[in-house]
């Protein structure tokens, strides 16, 4: 469980979350709409420890865990993976290594043994297959000279590798086409256990006809103003957000 | 995004698990340098007199020389008087050894290094020819050798044994008026390796010098003469160490190659002197002319270096190609941290017709530290079709560190192509929050991104060498991001 009370958070000096209260209960999913600079990456970046952010009020947990004293790294193994908005390129390190370090870091934090070699590159060829993802990709750099819809994908890949118990989606649809956005969606719903939480941004209904929220919250302005079922989701597609302020 | 530097601060100490001292009773000349010094070495190690006029030719003209300062560096003015020439850590073996037989301590310091000398637990498939200060301490595989009429061993020995292959190659490549550095060398170079493959022979096993400094407030200058014959193939490997002390120490070596028609030589070296604590105090100053000359039709030279250590580095193995459809490379890995400086590159020299170079550079700064890249594309008008293609990367960890290239190209043919590609970057703080976000740690990450900056020039190493150099690339960047 997610639990988030009066978070506030500044970014290169302006304060972006005005006091933030969110409970998210495993197995559930959220959707979080809002304007454009109304702080929805800026909460997802500081539930995953983005060093850019800073918490000046508040506090923030999961499963009990104290998130604001922990590493991003610590947070990643305690379960909660971010797919980013915006993917960087890392030239040079090949999606194969950076998995394998990824998968084995996660195994040291639980005190296992990393996989043989032959069950991870088992892993990665049946979590490929899932999100459709070339073989080619996996051979490259991460990240580098992928399309924006293939570094979308990509991060799903990366999900279904590490199966976290606390996913955020980050405008995940955004530059996917109608196909795209059914693979990734559907790799996110087999890849879903019934214990697994989310929080999906988005602007579209959608993504969200694929990964049906459970709470819908509108953020505007560093404050949730609203709270709802799913049915939120298809108001706002219809009429904005101006009825809301 | 505003630049920032949350993840870059100083580094607190560095690991330097080779800064050990040997205890052993070690033979030392008076500092100063004179030619009675260079007498001195020359009679200790039995010279004939053509190699001691050598010596003492080198040394006349050096006194007429200043040190170089066109490198990027802060090389002090280095007090050559203060400065011993000579330290034999055999002297201490017992009067009633048998020959060949080591002082036990001189064994352990090899074992710690990795590096075992006795011949049943020597490295399968490498010789090794182990230098302390001015002296071999051993030689590996020299009988497996022998057999295929291949000569490795320690360069007194080769003066004692081979003195007309000696004579005939002896700066042939790197000439005693070469450069300052080189002349200083050339005066009073103790020991090193020489090499010579026959006609015809694959070397069926690496060739590996270990040079390790250890008596203080001497220089080590060492002398490697590589000679391979008509269509034969050498691999050669040269590590080295140092204890740590808060005296800077000279090493000023010269490597000359010689490749024949249809011959090929490697060449790798790892490099890791002592490199001065994180202010900047003690480390050696490695001052080194390396060439080779692709004599030969057909023939291949490839240096493959990973510089780590060292205070200074001044250094820049070139290649001369004078045999037509002779091939050179130089691939080069240089890290600095903390206050490392490091100015090295490589020349090619293109003489011969349809010759072909290829330069891959990666420089990685950290901490305080200045990494130059400094190189020369030259073709002389002879040189018909010739090719080169050189590709310099710059990598910063941090904004206190520095990174510079200062190519050179000169060609004298129209039928030339040379291409130049250069970029530098910078680990940034997206790429590390990206792998935090996946688990992976700062440490780690960096580790990661460096190890795959640094992939093309790693996979020339040797399989061995380059898990090795992996793992010290990791080390020497400890601690710059965090």
């Amino acid at each position: 469980m997610l639990e988030i009370k009066n978070l506030h958070a500044v970014v290169d000096g302006k304060e972006i979350l005005k006091g933030i209260d969110l409970t998210i209960r495993d197995g559930e999913i959220h959707a979080l709409m809002g304007t454009n600079g109304a702080g929805k990456s800026t909460l997802s970046n500081v539930i995953v420890g983005n060093p850019r952010y800073e918490v000046t009020e508040g506090t923030m947990t999961y499963n009990g865990q104290d998130l604001l004293s922990m590493t991003p790294d610590e947070r990643a193994h305690a379960g909660i993976f971010m797919s980013f908005q915006q993917p960087v390129e890392i030239p040079g390190v090949s999606m194969a290594n950076f998995m394998r370090a990824a998968v084995n870091a996660l195994a040291r934090s639980k005190g296992v043994n990393a996989p043989k070699s032959s069950d991870f590159l088992h892993l990665m060829k049946s979590r490929r297959e899932l999100v459709e993802i070339d073989q080619k990709l996996i051979n490259r750099s991460v990240n580098e000279g992928f399309s924006g819809g293939e570094k979308k994908r990509n991060e799903i890949f990366q999900m279904a590798m590490l199966e976290p118990s606390f996913c955020i989606l980050d405008e995940t649809d955004s530059g996917l086409d109608v196909d795209a956005l059914r693979i990734v969606a559907e790799g996110f719903n087999k890849l879903r256990r019934p214990e697994t939480s989310a929080i999906i941004i988005t602007h579209y209904q959608r993504l969200l006809d694929y990964i049906r929220p459970d709470v819908v919250h509108v953020l505007i302005d560093g404050t949730i103003i609203k709270t709802g079922g799913p049915e939120l989701a298809g108001q706002i597609e219809n009429q904005g957000f101006d009825w809301l302020r | 995004m505003e630049e920032r530097n949350v993840f870059v601060k100083e580094v607190v100490g560095q690991r330097y698990k080779y800064g050990f001292t040997t205890d052993v009773r070690t033979e030392i000349i008076g500092k100063g340098l004179n030619e009675d010094v260079i007498r001195i070495i020359s009679s200790k190690k039995g010279e004939p007199d053509w190699l001691l006029e050598f010596r003492l030719n080198a040394f006349r003209w050096w006194q007429t020389q200043k040190q170089p300062d066109w490198g990027h560096l802060h090389l002090p003015e280095i007090d050559y008087q203060d400065i011993s020439y000579y330290a034999d850590p055999t002297v201490g073996r017992p009067s009633d050894a048998k020959p060949g037989e080591i002082d036990p301590e001189l064994m352990k310091t090899f074992d710690k290094l990795g590096i075992p000398l006795e011949e049943r637990m020597a490295l399968a498939g490498t010789a090794v020819d182990a230098v302390m200060d001015s002296v071999s301490v051993k030689t590996t595989h020299k009988k497996a050798l022998e057999e295929k009429g291949i000569i490795f061993c320690s360069f007194s020995e080769a003066v004692r044994n081979h003195p007309d292959l000696v004579r005939k190659y002896l700066g042939s490549v790197v000439s005693s008026h070469d450069n300052f550095f080189a002349a200083l060398n050339s005066a009073v170079f103790s020991d090193g390796s020489f090499v010579y493959i026959p006609k015809n022979t694959h070397c069926p096993m690496e060739l590996s010098t270990y040079f390790r400094i250890n008596a203080r407030n001497v220089g080590q200058f060492e002398r490697t003469l590589i000679v391979c014959d008509e269509g034969s193939y050498v691999s050669y490997l040269e590590g080295c160490t140092a204890p740590m002390r808060d005296e800077n120490q000279l090493h000023a070596a010269i490597v000359e190659i010689v490749v024949m028609d249809n011959a090929e030589v490697k060449y790798s070296t790892v490099q890791n002197w002592y490199p001065g604590d994180s202010e900047g105090r003690g480390g050696v100053y490695n001052l080194v002319t390396k060439r080779g000359h692709l004599l030969g039709v057909n023939s291949k030279l490839s240096w493959t270096q990973v510089e780590t250590g060292s205070a200074i580095t001044w250094k820049y193995p070139s290649c001369v190609l004078t045999g037509d459809n002779s091939q050179a490379e130089f691939y080069s890995v240089a890290v600095t941290n903390n206050y490392q400086e490091a100015d090295t590159g490589t020349k090619m020299i293109h003489i011969g017709r349809n010759t072909r170079s290829t330069i891959i550079s990666k420089g990685i700064s950290a901490g305080h530290s200045q990494n130059s890249y400094r190189g020369l594309v030259k073709v002389s008008p002879k040189a018909d079709n010739a090719r080169n293609y050189s590709s310099c990367d710059s990598l910063l960890l941090g904004s206190q560190c520095g990174a510079h290239t200062f190519p050179v190209i000169d060609v004298k043919n129209e039928t030339a192509t040379v291409e130049h590609e250069a970029t530098t970057s910078k680990i940034s703080e997206e790429q590390l929050f990206y792998c935090n976000q996946r688990g992976i740690s700062t440490e780690e990450a960096v580790g990661l991104i460096v190890n795959g900056y640094a992939k093309e020039v790693l996979n020339k190493l040797p399989m061995e060498f380059a898990v090795e150099a992996q793992k010290l690339l990791a080390v020497t960047l400890e601690g710059t991001v965090g």
